[in-house]
């Protein structure tokens, strides 16, 4: 049994729910998406006893590029994130009806599976497949299903999907250029590479302009706030909760222990781009009117601050960067989903249209209130957790860093709880406001769950992925 | 050689079921015949052996672009038999003049002796002109056939004039012999002459920056099946030509020479790309993106000694996503009187199968992985890194970015726009075509081993 396994189902599920017709295809994907999860954790109790679950196969000769998976710690968290996620987003979808449904869900389905791929692959080439190839399905639904209007969400979608292939082409030029020093492109192989100063900078360099527009890092984050806004809920979801996690991901396996002194080199700038994307986030989703622009900016702020501890090279932000990932893949989905549930009703996302809710929903507003508060970092949830992890990283480089970085914590208290009053709060809405339904309280439930269960004791996940991350980071110091 | 005695024969037998009436059978009996020529050429491939005093030299590189250049006939000829349904007298004409370019085709690759190239070249392009012409009460169809015949036709002088000074330097039109002398003595400077005027000659048959000016109003005035005919299989056969000639008569290419090469290859693909992003015709759009096309097929001249099969590997992505393409276009574009882009709005509702395979060899072209177009790219980049052109590998890597631009027009328009109108009829043959061209397509992208080892 190994990680191959998953990708299968993932990918069979996808042609399953394409055949399966309109009216079955939600309920097809969700049964493929749950048996991938289900699939995992087996997965992780494997290897959790010391199995070996990587595979591996020669997949061409001329050039030597193999078909790997490789499941570490790291890896099979991701892994864990993504297809937990996966059936989520599709339950949540079980209300909406779309056009051409068995085409939606087999998009989904495929996203799942090239994202997947992208956190198992340990060969450069393949995983540079995967990761192109998770870009296809996201423009089609971004493009077909998602709302406003056309002309506007087309010119959007083509921007983000022109960035980000523009940005991987740089990495895929590095990966040629990495395979002529080393004549394989296995990430082990990789790893022992002697490369001088000056070509690791400009890997380093052609790495990041692929990553720093997925993630992404300002000033290459232009894209995004209008593709999330276009682009519908569930596309949405899939692109904040789980593939920007792809560029982060990306970071810790390749860049870093592949150009170490490179990243040491450029640390500072670095950092500071990602307290700058802090800062900024958060003062831009001050003034947001469009809810899901709000919700898009403090993203930005908060993946700013998971990139600025990644770069600090240190355990502790490696590790609050990938527990700080896990948390906020769940953090987005609950809140996008809170606002497709006001939308639902209301039809609109402007914040001063709504308010008034909690009379008439007291379940959505106590559920929501729960999720605001786990995105604003209160102790015993997951986000906790993560944040400090990273924030402590932050200040063993430079006690200004966490400082700054801390006021994330600050402003995104503050906009996040004035938000949820202009939202929520006030005078009884007079539009009536129907109290959400089982589908959507237990989607929320399950995020409010994962968050404060990890929250209180994230033991788990922690073993889990550090011994993983001590080896990177002993191939980062390697030039020590 | 017994391939290609059997394509004249092939095409000689058309010609005969128009005097026996037998017009309705010629289809299918073509592309059976084809596909007996196809295995015998695949039966002679491990094989070296020269004919006639060395005029055709059968080699596993002549072999292997051969089965190429059958497979992509088999397609053309299986779609004529939609396009030419509105002529079903002339139907024979247009088979054979397929096959006859075939044999032409054939020639070109195997040839051992200058005379035998000059031969092929001229019988694939005298087939051309009259195939662009073909539509013959269309004013732009007779333009472009003459267009296409006053550019040709001083190509081929140019080609010719090179031939006779590589005669008159080397003694001889052999081109072994060639190769052996050119290596030895002091070379006259008239040899050099006459490859760069031999190689322009080609360039032009290519449509190669700046010999490219032909290309767009050919490719928009000639019959839709001509302008697939000419994008796919006439620029692969003049690019492996190309190939063959350089490696073969000179081989160890001077430096000065690469960075003309060089240069070439950098305007091909920017004009190419920058061209078809202002272009509301499909067709145009096509010719343009194949020059630039063109231009990164002639990035393998760079490393002769190790590319021949990247060549092959990236003339049958580029060319079986062509005929998916192409297949795709003659459905929609029949019976209408342009192929302008507004024709092909709203084909994701009205038509998914055919939009999804169109999407599929657009996103092939421009290099999106698991396409074989990627891995062409991929190992293309990967000997032009090696063989020390980083700079050239750079300005690919961002035409390709700039590509995505007018193909994503396409795709747009396809699922983003509204249909003006409703299509009717499913022919099975088109859809049949497609499906195996894009099919075989991802197959080599998931296997591309295949190709690759084949000539080592």
């Amino acid at each position: 049994m190994n990680v191959s396994l998953i990708l299968i189902l993932l990918l069979v599920g996808a042609i399953a729910t394409y055949l399966a017709g309109d009216k079955l295809a939600s309920k097809v994907a969700l049964f493929f998406s749950l048996a991938s999860l289900g699939g995992s954790i087996v997965l992780l109790n494997h290897f959790n006893l010391g199995e070996n679950i990587s595979f591996i196969s020669q997949w061409i000769n001329k050039p030597n590029i193999s078909f790997a998976l490789k499941a570490d710690g790291l890896a099979i968290a991701l892994l864990l994130l993504t297809t937990a996620l996966t059936p989520l987003i599709i339950y949540s979808s079980f209300s909406t009806t779309y056009k051409n449904a068995k085409a939606f869900y087999a998009l989904v389905l495929f996203m799942s599976f090239a994202l997947v791929g992208t956190f198992l692959a340990a060969d450069g080439l393949l995983y540079y497949i995967f990761w192109e190839l998770s870009l296809i399905p996201i423009y089609f639904i971004a493009l077909i299903w998602g709302n406003g209007d056309l002309e506007e969400r087309k010119k959007a979608v083509v921007k983000f999907f022109i960035y980000t292939l523009a940005g991987s082409l740089f990495m895929l030029v590095s990966f040629v250029y990495l395979y002529q020093k080393a004549g394989s492109l296995l990430v082990d192989d990789l790893y022992k590479l002697n490369l001088t100063e000056a070509e690791q900078c400009w890997i380093f360099l052609a790495f990041l302009a692929a990553y720093a527009i997925k993630i992404p890092l300002i000033p290459f984050h232009t894209w995004q706030a209008n593709v999330y806004q276009k682009a519908p809920t569930t596309g949405t979801m899939l692109l904040s909760g789980i593939m920007l996690k792809m560029g982060l991901y990306s970071i810790i396996r390749w860049q870093l222990p592949i150009a170490p002194l490179a990243a040491k080199e450029y640390m500072d700038v670095l950092i500071g781009l990602g307290i700058a994307g802090v800062i900024y986030g958060s003062i831009v989703a001050l003034r947001q009117a469009d809810l899901k622009k709000l919700l898009a900016y403090s993203s930005l702020a908060h993946v700013g601050l998971i990139a600025a501890g990644t770069y600090t090279l240190t355990l502790d932000g490696l590790r609050g960067s990938v527990l700080q990932m896990v948390a906020h893949g769940f953090i987005v989905v609950g809140l996008f989903f809170v606002a497709e549930i006001i939308f639902r009703r209301y039809e609109t996302r402007v914040i001063s249209e709504m308010g008034g809710i909690r009379t008439q929903s007291p379940k959505l507003t106590s559920l929501f209130l729960l999720i605001v508060l786990a995105s604003i970092a209160l102790p015993s949830t997951l986000n906790f957790v993560g944040e400090f992890t990273l924030l402590y990283s932050l200040s063993e480089i430079n006690i200004w860093y966490a400082l700054l970085g801390g006021s994330t914590l600050i402003l995104g208290a503050y906009y996040m709880l004035k938000m949820f009053q202009y939202v929520m709060l006030g005078e009884t809405n007079s539009r009536i406001f129907k109290d959400i339904t089982f589908n959507e309280g237990f989607t929320l439930v399950i995020v409010v769950a994962v968050l404060f269960v990890f929250g209180m004791y994230p033991k788990p996940i922690v073993d889990l992925i550090t011994p993983s991350l001590e080896n990177i980071l002993t191939q980062i110091n390697r030039f020590n | 050689m017994n391939t290609l005695i059997a394509i004249i024969g092939l095409g000689v037998l058309c010609l005969l079921f128009e005097i026996l009436n037998f017009r309705k059978a010629i289809i299918p009996i073509t592309i059976l015949g084809l596909l007996a020529v196809l295995g015998l050429t695949v039966s002679e491939f491990n094989s070296t052996e020269a004919y006639y005093n060395n005029m055709l030299v059968v080699s596993k590189f002549s072999v292997a672009f051969s089965s190429l250049f059958i497979v992509l006939t088999i397609f053309l000829v299986a779609l004529s038999h939609n396009f030419y349904e509105n002529h079903p007298a002339k139907i024979s004409d247009f088979i054979a003049i397929k096959i006859f370019m075939l044999a032409g085709s054939v020639a070109m690759v195997s040839f051992g002796n200058l005379a035998m190239f000059f031969l092929g070249i001229e019988i694939l392009s005298i087939s051309l002109y009259v195939l662009a012409a073909s539509d013959r009460l269309s004013l732009k169809s007779n333009e472009a056939g003459m267009k296409y015949f006053l550019m040709g036709s001083f190509a081929s002088g140019i080609l010719l004039f090179g031939i006779c000074l590589i005669y008159g330097a080397m003694g001889t039109f052999d081109i072994a012999e060639i190769s052996e002398l050119s290596r030895s003595a002091e070379l006259p400077v008239w040899f050099t002459i006459g490859i760069i005027l031999v190689t322009i000659g080609m360039f032009f048959k290519i449509a190669a920056v700046p010999f490219h000016f032909w290309a767009p109003d050919v490719y928009e005035g000639s019959p839709a099946l001509t302008t697939a005919t000419m994008s796919t299989l006439a620029k692969v056969v003049a690019m492996a030509t190309l190939y063959k000639l350089l490696t073969t008569m000179n081989a160890d290419i001077s430096y000065p020479f690469q960075i003309v090469i060089v240069v070439i290859s950098m305007a091909s693909m920017t004009v190419g790309n920058i061209m078809a992003l202002r272009q509301t015709n499909v067709k145009r759009m096509l010719a343009f993106s194949g020059i630039s096309h063109a231009g990164f097929m002639i990035m393998t001249l760079l490393s002769v000694s190790t590319s021949a099969s990247s060549l092959l590997y990236y003339a049958s992505a580029y060319s079986l996503a062509g005929i998916a393409a192409f297949s795709v276009i003659l459905y929609v574009c029949k019976n209408r009187d342009n192929e302008d882009i507004t024709n092909f709005h709203g084909l994701g509702k009205t038509n998914p199968l055919l939009a999804v395979i169109l999407t599929g060899a657009l996103l092939s072209m421009a290099g999106i992985p698991i396409f074989s177009g990627f891995f062409a790219k991929l190992i293309l980049f990967d000997q032009t890194i090696k063989a020390g052109y980083l700079v050239l590998v750079i300005v690919a890597v961002v035409n390709s970015i700039i590509s995505v631009g007018y193909y994503f027009k396409l795709i747009l328009a396809m699922f983003a726009k509204e249909s003006n109108e409703e299509r009717t009829g499913t022919p099975f043959i088109i859809y049949a075509v497609a499906i195996i061209a894009i099919v075989l397509n991802i197959a080599l992208g998931l296997y591309p081993s295949f190709v690759l080892d084949l000539l080592g």
